[in-house]
């Protein structure tokens, strides 16, 4: 998505703020979003079966903290050479940018899973798209009861949050990993991912959208998990997921942000 | 001129009820907790449109040449309300509103209250939290409160403290202080010297569970702080009116330190944030009122606050 598909959404969602009428804004579970736009702008022309074998994704209904929602998607099956999951493409309908990431996987990745935590704007589905290596996508959908998440201030500890920036840590389950099987593995980041829709009216003060964009986690040089990230995802983005390490080796992080930013950090690990 | 004499006296009375009635839906009930401290009482209830958000503790404390008014209530109206109130106390005029910091229940009532000579204080990071936080109140209040907010309902201070600021409200000196991020990034914390009153806003919840919107680690260190504070009796943010001092203190603090102490463990043992909002301080579920409302947030702001303490 450019820059300038990015501004309008955020207007028209503005705009959509302001205009829209508590009757307009039904607590309903409305779909018309994805099926009148995002489907066909996302996904042109592309079948999407809605199946329960292939990946399931789990959110709060209601969710506690917009800003910071805990989102799971799973595979129903191991990565194999033969049959494996791709891609996840994470889409949020009623949030000003609705594409919100895109995770590709491989076959070494063990397991197609990723663990993260979203802003939601408004009451909304949540649709992870997974495209398998045959070829064809597959969606599994959760509806979520939150609003505000991208407009909400920013953590009001945003100065220790600049501060920090760009630092990243893995952490692993106990110390040793187990070779040859997945392993499950989280990257803490911190970035502060401003969403730049926390305008200001009284004192002009801007604070303009400043988020992650890519993630790229490998091992041994090996791709491990790739995304491609949008404002979305919380401050502080959080990643969980899998990888094998056939042995000891570099688990390695790299990072851009929209502002060209560029961070890396790895982590030894041992079986 | 008899006959008239009956309807004359029932139109006096229907005269009076009607002076009654405006004059109850201008003001607003108070309470005097220490000679010259006035608090009106909120209540344990989420803001929406019923209650207008009308739910904090506010007031104001009355000196001999001057009025603070301590946070000026959830609504426009209650604002207004809180004015009249104090006009039917006291003669002396308001010199200064103070707010103790951003949240709408202590704000919203501001502007009821700009006028020449009325001095608005706050912490030195209210201004901007103000600022930054305006346009997703407005919209909040319009779709889940009821009624619309200008920017100019987001008063900011025209005196920001930075670390302390004393007060003379003549024969009686407040002494405020400004406190690192604990409930939010902007607390304030009010001492009347005079009285050993502590007006604490929502650094202190007694009933109401606490809401962590700033840092976890900080609003303990604030507590442990403050804890050598003399005074006599405190007056949270939502809670009774008055309560005693440093005791009040007790179950909040307690509240958030089994939320670090087993976040940290958490944390430590590797688990995620969906178990940890699941699983952590349900016993202490009766202690609190809104405890299904704000339990779970606090745990997820709590644990991303945690994850990078030691970074």
């Amino acid at each position: 998505m450019n820059h300038i598909t990015k501004a309008s959404w955020v207007l028209i969602s503005i705009a959509g703020l302001l205009l829209a009428s508590p009757a307009l804004r039904a607590e309903g579970e409305d779909e018309t979003a994805w099926n009148s736009t995002l489907k066909e702008k996302l996904f042109a022309g592309r079948t999407i079966e809605e199946d329960q074998q292939t990946i399931e994704i789990t959110a709060p209904y209601r969710a506690e903290d917009p800003g910071l929602v805990p989102l799971q998607i799973t595979s129903r099956f191991p990565q194999t050479a033969e049959h494996y999951i791709k891609n996840i493409t994470v889409v949020i309908d009623n949030n000003p940018v609705p594409f919100s990431a895109s995770f590709d996987f491989t076959p070494e990745s063990g397991k197609a899973e990723i663990a993260t935590r979203m802003r939601f704007n408004a009451y909304t589905y949540v649709r992870a798209i997974a495209e398998t290596s045959d070829g064809r996508l597959h969606m599994a959908k959760a509806f979520v009861k939150a609003s505000g998440g991208c407009s909400a201030p920013v953590g009001t500890d945003l100065e220790a949050a600049r501060a920090r920036m760009g630092k990243m840590k893995f952490k692993l389950d106990g110390d040793k990993a187990s070779l040859n099987q997945p392993n499950p593995v989280q990257l803490l980041i911190s970035h502060p991912n401003i969403t730049g829709m926390q305008m200001d009216q009284i004192s002009r003060i801007v604070l303009p959208a400043h988020y992650v964009t890519e993630v790229k986690v490998t091992f041994e040089g090996k791709p491990v998990l790739t995304a491609k990230t949008d404002i979305a995802i919380s401050a502080d983005p959080n990643f969980r997921f899998y990888f094998v390490p056939s042995k000891a080796g570099e688990l390695k992080s790299e990072i851009k942000d929209n502002l060209g930013n560029n961070y890396s950090a790895s982590q030894t690990i041992t079986p | 001129m008899k006959p008239n004499q009956p309807r004359l006296r029932l139109t006096a009375s229907a005269l009076l009820l009607c002076l009654a009635i405006a004059s109850h839906a201008e003001t607003i009930s108070i309470q005097e907790v220490a000679p010259g401290v006035y608090v009106h009482q909120g209540v344990h209830q989420l803001p929406d449109e019923h209650n207008r958000g009308e739910i904090a503790n506010i007031g104001f404390i009355v000196g001999e040449r001057c009025v603070a008014v301590i946070d000026s209530g959830g609504s426009p109206e209650q604002g207004l309300a809180l004015k009249h109130q104090i006009g039917a106390v006291t003669h002396t005029p308001i010199c200064y509103v103070i707010n103790t910091h951003v949240h709408p229940d202590h704000i919203y009532g501001n502007l009821a209250f700009k006028a020449a000579g009325v001095s608005f204080i706050g912490h030195h990071k209210l201004g901007q939290a103000m600022a930054l936080r305006a346009p997703f109140y407005r919209e909040k209040a319009r779709s889940e409160l009821g009624f619309t907010l200008s920017a100019e309902h987001f008063v900011p201070p025209d005196q920001p403290v930075k670390d302390t600021l004393d007060l003379d409200l003549g024969g009686r000196t407040l002494r405020l202080t400004a406190h690192p991020t604990a409930h939010t990034d902007n607390d304030l914390s009010i001492l009347d010297t005079q009285t050993g009153t502590l007006w604490l806003g929502d650094l202190l919840f007694m009933g109401h569970i606490p809401v962590v919107d700033g840092s976890l680690n900080g609003w303990l260190q604030e507590i442990g702080k403050l804890r050598s504070v003399q005074a006599d009796r405190v007056i949270p943010g939502h809670g009774p009116v008055v309560a005693a001092w440093p005791l009040a203190l007790t179950g909040e603090e307690n509240y958030l330190k089994q939320l670090q102490t087993e976040i940290r463990s958490a944390i430590q043992s590797g688990k995620t944030i969906e178990q940890a909002m699941e699983e952590i301080g349900q016993s202490t579920r009766p202690d609190w009122r809104l405890f299904d409302d704000f339990h779970k947030r606090n745990i997820a702001t709590a644990f991303a606050e945690l994850e990078w303490e030691d970074d």
